[in-house]
């Protein structure tokens, strides 16, 4: 019998009784990461990484129920060996081992591959069926290193600060901002929206190494701004505060920055294809060491990609999730950036 | 190579025509002058001849990645582009190359004749050198256009303003006959292979909108009345045994009107016409979107010709026996343009008649019967008038009929760009389709700034969805939208489209039960299609 089926709560362990990542309610809520599409409010328990815990406490509610493991480590419930590895997407990420009378499955959640140099390093798992997320499933996502891609952005900082621009980055709250702390941190100051401060703190408290950063008040000049560089959550995008800085030139860090169509329409001054989740090479790589027998396709090009696995002999089934709606959490409002921007135009407006 | 690939990237970036004019700028200050050459015959159309078909591309795109055919059409139908998804696919190059873009045209060009295994050879290797920006341009040289919203307006702003020349001439230049192969930089923005002095033509004398009843023009007499055409306005040059026609936005467009190409032959030396450009058959006008097939091209096929025949409808002279005649008054231009005129029959370029009528009332009436001709209504010029250099208020007056309007919901909202950036104010409308709304139009102006406030807090209440910067609204606001015309339209889904649309008003009185619907549309749509 097989270890999860796709119910219309999530994915579902009967042996043991839980759901992994559910959309709706349910008692044990098994937490691959504090994205929203991944982790929402009003389980009894959750079980997620150490590094997840105080992040979803903060994004959710301080009152919830959560236990949580290191990776390698695990727990028995219901007679079902959980354990967490490494999924190299933000901090705290991880991929579900279960392990059943020596049936093993792996759901991933959301990952990537390549060393960002924050999250722990995506580690593959031997497993009999994989759950794999298929976001850059076509093989015209293929990422550059890092490395090249952060040149290109602190070029891009430096011609800005020279032509008295203001360089402003849009990033995710969580993870995609951390990343580009962690990788631009240096010569040029870095000025972070509440949202990502917020967070940091609760990021730093957790043990995270993360460089020092500048939370943006309303005593921040647009001096000090144009200057260094600007982080701000999607939220703030079209906001009138971006448009008050001084000659402001924005820059979206998103895989589907990789294509012109996607650039163009994003209407940004520049796009750099930076993405958290695995690129095709990446997800071929991933799926490959695990050896397993079947893979479940979810969120992202899955008919392609599917279909593509069962040519190459991996016997392979599309499956329909929440995850990953609207288009990617790269480019989605989370709410709760939404509420402190809303909160932040009030202050603006009590100035 | 790399410093053309910056500047693709550059012109892709922005939407704003400063943005693009200065990285057109930058480049013409930089760039090598051969690699210059190359630019502007490649954003004019001047494409070099394709020594490889790009099906060819594809199957050695295939082939060297392994990537079955079925994959390679759903990575294509993502990226949108053949030479975009081929340079994606491909694996990251070895090796580096710093050859310009004209030693890479240059390159192609020699391929011309070679077999199929000499020309795989060599586009793989140059694949293998190219980082993917610069092989996504690579691949646009061989198989495809760049479009990338430069016109050709634009190209000779940014050389004008980089050169110091004077950039009427600079358009001449460009659009005249020359070949990239043997010509310098210096030589084609300077002209020497053409000569300017012949095409030059004259700002257009342009009307206002009549706001007030024609009664207070006083008398009938002292005007001019003509039809009002729907087409566009341009002015025919014929100097030294040479024929120019400009656009009103003063782009050469000779080689886009084939059908007035003989007036070379007709038209005395040292003349220059007015007039407007229209589709025409049987001396008939036809509609606007009849016209609109033949804009905007590099090339026109027989087929276009065919189906869109157009002419010219002749308003005015402004040059004679080389004289500039601008400063007599209308009725003298008159009268040696229908001297001029006496023993021209021809189909394709006719004076355009004025209108005899006793009285206002008459003319009124006259006026009514517009749209069976395709005239958006008439002209009033004062006998008198001098040909004004651009706008001037008193002498020319356009006194239009009445747009069709529409009464459609809004379903998207956008946000608008310089002083109303941070408003929504770019709204898209829709009409009922039984149970379902079709998207009719776009429109922007139209609003006061305070009804714009208040759609503006309802957009933001009431948004559904977001797509970058675009809002799904709740369709709850009516409008009623004005517009000029109604064609049919594979590119819409509605099957039509309406031209010049725009908010007349705000029906706050109407709810989303009222709208017009779809059908309302296509019965216009016949009504028109059997007039014109």
């Amino acid at each position: 019998m097989a270890l999860i089926e796709f119910t219309k709560r999530g994915i579902y362990c009967k042996q043991g009784d839980f759901y992994v990542d559910p959309w709706w309610p349910v008692d044990y809520a098994v937490t691959t990461h504090g994205h929203s599409d991944h982790v929402r409010f009003g389980n009894k328990y959750y079980l997620c990484h150490t590094l997840t815990k105080p992040i979803i406490k903060r994004r959710i509610s301080e009152d919830l129920n959560v236990e949580t493991l290191n990776y390698g480590e695990s727990i028995v419930r219901n007679g079902v060996n959980i354990s967490f590895y490494p999924a190299g997407h933000i901090i705290g990420s991880a991929q579900v081992r279960l392990e059943y009378k020596g049936e093993v499955c792996v759901i991933s959640g959301d990952y990537k591959t390549e060393d960002d140099g924050i999250s722990d390093v995506f580690e593959p798992v031997k497993c009999h069926s994989f759950v794999s997320e298929s976001t850059f499933g076509l093989p015209v996502y293929k990422w550059q290193k890092q490395e090249v891609v952060f040149n290109g952005i602190k070029s891009w900082v430096n011609d800005n600060i020279q032509q008295q621009k203001t360089s402003v980055l849009i990033a995710y709250s969580l993870g995609k901002a951390q990343r580009l702390i962690k990788n631009l941190a240096g010569d040029v100051p870095i000025y972070v929206h509440n949202s990502i401060a917020n967070l940091n703190e609760v990021i730093i408290d957790a043990g995270v190494n993360l460089p020092e950063t500048i939370r943006i008040t309303p005593e921040t000049t647009k001096d000090e701004l144009q200057k260094g560089i600007v982080i701000v959550p999607p939220a703030m995008r079209d906001s009138r505060w971006i448009k008050n800085l001084s000659h402001p030139v924005t820059g979206i860090c998103s895989g589907w920055m990789q294509v012109r169509a996607h650039r163009r329409w994003q209407s940004a001054d520049a796009g750099f294809a930076l993405s958290d989740h695995a690129d095709w090479t990446g997800l071929m790589d991933a799926i490959t060491a695990t050896g397993a027998e079947k893979v479940y396709v979810t969120h992202g090009f899955t008919a392609a990609f599917s279909r593509f696995l069962n040519d190459e002999g991996i016997e392979s089934e599309e499956v329909m999730t929440k995850f990953g709606q609207e288009d990617d959490e790269e480019n989605k409002v989370d709410l709760a950036d939404a509420e402190n921007h809303h909160v932040e135009t009030e202050n603006k407006k009590s100035e | 190579m790399k410093r053309f690939a910056k500047l693709i990237q550059q012109l892709e970036l922005s939407n704003k025509t400063n943005d693009k004019i200065a990285a057109l700028v930058d480049y013409f200050n930089h760039a090598d002058d051969q690699d210059k050459i190359w630019v502007i015959a490649l954003f004019t159309g001047k494409k070099p001849k394709r020594p490889i078909k790009s099906a060819l591309l594809k199957y050695w795109a295939i082939d060297i990645t392994q990537t079955p055919e079925w994959l390679f059409s759903e990575s294509y139908s993502n990226v949108g582009d053949l030479s975009e998804t081929i340079a994606l696919l491909l694996p990251p190059a070895e090796n580096t190359s710093d050859f310009s873009l004209h030693k890479w045209i240059e390159d192609l060009h020699d391929l011309e004749g070679k077999d199929d295994e000499t020309k795989k050879v060599f586009i793989l290797n140059a694949w293998n050198h190219l980082e993917t920006q610069e092989r996504f341009i690579f691949n646009k040289l061989i198989s495809g256009n760049f479009r990338i919203g430069v016109s050709n307006k634009m190209l000779v702003n940014a050389l004008a303003k980089q050169s110091s020349l004077d950039s009427a001439q600079i358009m001449h230049s460009i659009m005249g006959k020359w070949n990239p192969y043997e010509i310098t930089f210096h030589e084609l923005i300077n002209g020497t292979h053409v000569n300017t002095d012949n095409s030059w033509p004259y700002p257009f004398c342009l009307a206002y909108a009549l706001e007030q009843e024609p009664e207070k023009l006083v008398d009938l007499s002292e005007w001019q009345a003509e039809w009002k055409w729907d087409g566009i306005r341009g002015q025919i040059v014929k100097r030294n045994g040479e024929l120019f026609i400009w656009s009103r936005g003063e782009e050469l467009v000779t080689d886009q009107f084939p059908e007035l190409h003989f007036l070379i032959d007709v038209l005395p030396d040292g003349v220059v016409l007015d007039g407007e450009i229209l589709a025409l058959q049987d001396k008939q006008v036809l509609s606007f979107s009849t016209l609109q097939q033949r804009l905007n091209r590099k090339t026109i096929n027989k087929k276009q010709l065919d189906d869109a025949p157009i002419g010219f409808f002749v308003y005015d002279i402004l040059e004679y026996e080389t004289n500039d005649f601008r400063e007599h008054p209308l009725s003298e231009r008159r009268a040696i343009l229908e001297q001029l005129f006496e023993n021209l029959d021809e189909s394709a370029v006719i004076l355009s008649p004025v209108i005899n009528c006793k009285n206002w009332e008459e003319l009124a009436t006259l006026r009514q019967t517009s749209r069976s001709i395709n005239s958006e209504g008439i002209m009033l010029k004062k006998l008198s008038s001098h040909y004004h250099s651009g706008r001037k208020r008193g002498d020319w007056w356009k006194w239009k009929i009445n747009p069709y309007t529409v009464d459609a919901v809004m379903i998207y909202a956008q946000k608008g760009s310089g002083r109303r950036a941070n408003f929504f104010t770019d709204y898209t409308f829709a009409v009922r389709d039984g149970e379902n709304l079709v998207t009719i139009a776009k429109a922007y102006s139209g609003l006061t700034d305070k009804e714009i406030k208040e759609v503006n807090s309802f957009v933001t209440r009431n948004a559904i969805e977001k797509f970058g910067p675009v809002r799904t609204v709740k369709p709850e606001l009516v409008f009623e939208i004005a517009f000029e015309g109604i064609a049919e339209s594979k590119r819409h889904k509605a099957g039509l489209a309406l031209r010049f649309p725009r908010i007349l008003r705000w029906r706050k009185d109407k709810k989303a039960a009222e709208i017009n619907t779809l059908e309302d549309l296509r019965q216009l749509l016949e009504s028109t299609f059997i007039n014109g």
